[in-house]
């Protein structure tokens, strides 16, 4: 079941819905009672994402209509643009060939509530390198759906990190089939969440062979009555032995009508493996927030610098330097500059 | 300059200060010594508007403006600062961001423009080598793993980039070795001028042989129970403050 099914069929039972346990916090069917219609093609000139000055290739997915695959290499502005009240979906290959090196630059970009799926099926050849960064710029309104699923071969490095402001409903998936022999994944995530906005960054990474490594961190902020949402799963197979595996996800909370749903899980059938997973939810620090008033920095001021900084940890690791700064300049504004929406809760 | 007037406070529902007054004349440095849970650190805590040290009486202003009507930023920038006893750790920001974004709030506040970088690095780099703080550790996240020297002589850089009208230094020797309290008191002392006033929170005289006061507080029982030139501070080396004690209770 899929909200893309839904999309094709028309039927809402094809919805994912809480009776499922990975949608539990992100019941889609308990949501959508009828599906709108099918969006119409975007019209007029686009103006410029916020990757395409760093790419070599700009690839445009426009109410789910655009390339079914793009290349392998260099550096790729994938736009996923959004526009109106209908619905879409939109499936898009990338194979990355062994030895080879891709930087994927991804921006969702919404505008208006519809409802849209997109499914990303990335393959990575031995040795192959691919360093994935996922802004997900969304609309209030919008009930959009992200999945992709990776394939690494043995020697290859993926990484990427999600970045997510949330939208009516927003769903970050990725799954990884990691074969070990040396293959390495990085899965990072990152999200701001305020008014009544929903972001739920999920992933499953399934080590089926031997010395592979994962590690991830994600971070967040949710304010007002927004909601986040990280369910992390790493399944450690028979035979995966010496796999190495970390997980970690740390996430405040700033007013009190705001919530955080987190699900790390472990699951290890190998010997001989390194696991280790935390996760913190909390308020801000007091004392660092007394000592920068203390300093005559205002409250405001205070508190958006100090959550910047909890959430750099996750920007800094970010290895694409153009896109790094894009990201944090991305984040700074979303702390501190004017709020897209107005807010009916009390906020701290 | 800073006049204390009957000031009582409570923690917890607990009161702590009780008819505390004192007179800080523009220039002056005076030392507060007392015993252990005397109040030392609630005054310091009260007079920077700490949530949960409210003042329950009294009045406290700084050239004549009341400072407790004012949230501890604003108190900030009307020229308050504290020298805390145990500096805080904020992770993930430098020591320099964090200095230049307190320069620039109380530029704001004064209504001058913002401080840009060069300038910023200039200024900080004079009065950061007399403190013997490295450019690597500007760079560092503040306080982040800092000895519990560089984190006092932190505090005293941080002084001496926002230059303010009244400091005070809390318990600013603890934790130093006599290398360390040297280079912090020299970084004190630089800043004694005619239009700034200090107020010297210690357990221990040690720190007046460094920092030498105008005028000596008893602190005890939560106000202030004797008052009197530095000599007073050797008086309480040798006798201690066993007679204060009984004088408060």
């Amino acid at each position: 079941m899929s909200l893309a099914r839904a999309i094709e069929t028309g039927d809402l039972a094809q919805l994912p819905s809480r009776r499922e346990e990975d949608w539990h916090w992100t019941d889609l069917r308990g949501l959508i009672r009828a599906l709108p219609a099918l969006s119409t093609p975007i019209e007029g000139e686009l103006a410029p994402g916020p990757f395409d000055a760093l790419a070599d290739r700009v690839v445009v997915i426009g109410n789910g209509r655009g390339p079914a695959e793009s290349a392998g290499d260099g550096v790729t502005a994938l736009r996923i643009v959004g526009r109106g009240e209908g619905a879409h979906a939109a499936d898009h290959a990338i194979a990355v060939a062994p030895g080879a090196s891709l930087v994927l630059l991804e921006s969702h970009e919404g505008e208006g509530g519809h409802l849209a799926e997109l499914d990303l099926a990335i393959r990575l050849g031995e040795g192959a390198r691919l360093e994935r960064v996922v802004l997900a710029d969304e609309d209030a309104a919008a009930v959009v759906v992200s999945r992709a699923e990776v394939t690494l071969s043995p020697g290859s490095q993926f990484a990427q990190t999600v970045i997510a402001s949330g939208a009516r409903r927003e769903r970050l998936e990725a799954r990884i089939a990691h074969p070990g022999g040396g293959a390495s994944a990085r899965l990072d995530g990152l999200y701001v969440l305020e008014g009544q906005r929903h972001a739920d960054i999920t992933t499953v990474v399934t080590h089926a062979g031997m010395d592979g490594a994962t590690e991830q961190l994600t971070k967040g902020v949710v304010r007002d009555q927004a909601r986040g949402v990280f369910q992390g799963r790493i399944v450690v197979q028979p035979g995966a032995d010496k796999t190495d595996a970390r997980m970690g996800h740390h996430a405040l909370i700033l007013s009190e009508r705001a919530e955080v749903d987190a699900k790390p899980e472990l699951e290890i059938f190998a010997d001989d493996v390194a696991c280790a997973h935390g996760n913190t939810v909390g308020a801000l620090d007091e004392n660092a927030l007394f000592y920068a008033e203390q300093r005559g920095i205002p409250e405001a001021e205070a508190r958006a610098l100090l959550t910047e900084a909890f959430l750099g940890e996750v920007v800094d690791r970010i290895e694409h330097e153009g896109a790094r700064e894009v990201v944090r300049a991305w984040v700074a504004e979303r702390l501190r500059g004017p709020r897209d929406e107005p807010v009916s809760g009390g906020r701290a | 300059m800073l006049s204390i007037k009957n000031l009582s406070a409570s923690v917890d529902g607990k009161p702590i200060l009780g008819g505390l007054s004192l007179e800080l004349p523009a220039g002056e440095v005076h030392a507060i010594m007392g015993p252990n849970g005397a109040g030392k650190s609630t005054l310091s805590y009260v007079l920077t508007g700490r949530e949960g040290y409210a003042a329950t009486g009294g009045e406290v202003r700084l050239d004549g403006e009341d400072l407790l009507a004012l949230n501890p930023a604003e108190r900030a920038t009307k020229g308050v600062f504290l020298s805390f006893q145990y500096p805080i750790e904020i992770p993930g920001v430098p020591a320099m961001t964090f200095l230049r974004t307190a320069l620039n709030a109380h530029r704001k506040a004064r209504g001058q423009a913002e401080m840009k970088a060069p300038e910023f690095l200039k200024l900080v780099g004079g009065k950061a080598a007399a403190l013997r703080i490295d450019r690597e550790m500007l760079r560092r996240a503040l306080n982040v793993g800092f000895s519990g020297g560089e984190k006092k002589r932190m505090e005293i850089l941080q002084m001496a980039v926002l230059e303010p009208r009244l400091a005070i230094l809390d318990e600013t020797d603890s934790g130093l070795d006599i290398d360390a309290l040297r280079i912090v008191a020299e970084g004190v002392n630089a800043m004694r001028s005619a239009d700034r006033s200090m107020l010297v929170i210690t357990h221990y005289q040690r720190l007046l042989d460094y920092i030498r006061p105008d005028r000596v507080h008893v602190l005890a029982g939560g106000r202030i129970v004797a008052s009197g030139g530095p000599e007073l501070a050797h008086e309480l080396e040798r006798e201690g403050y066993d007679k204060y004690g009984a004088q408060a209770a």
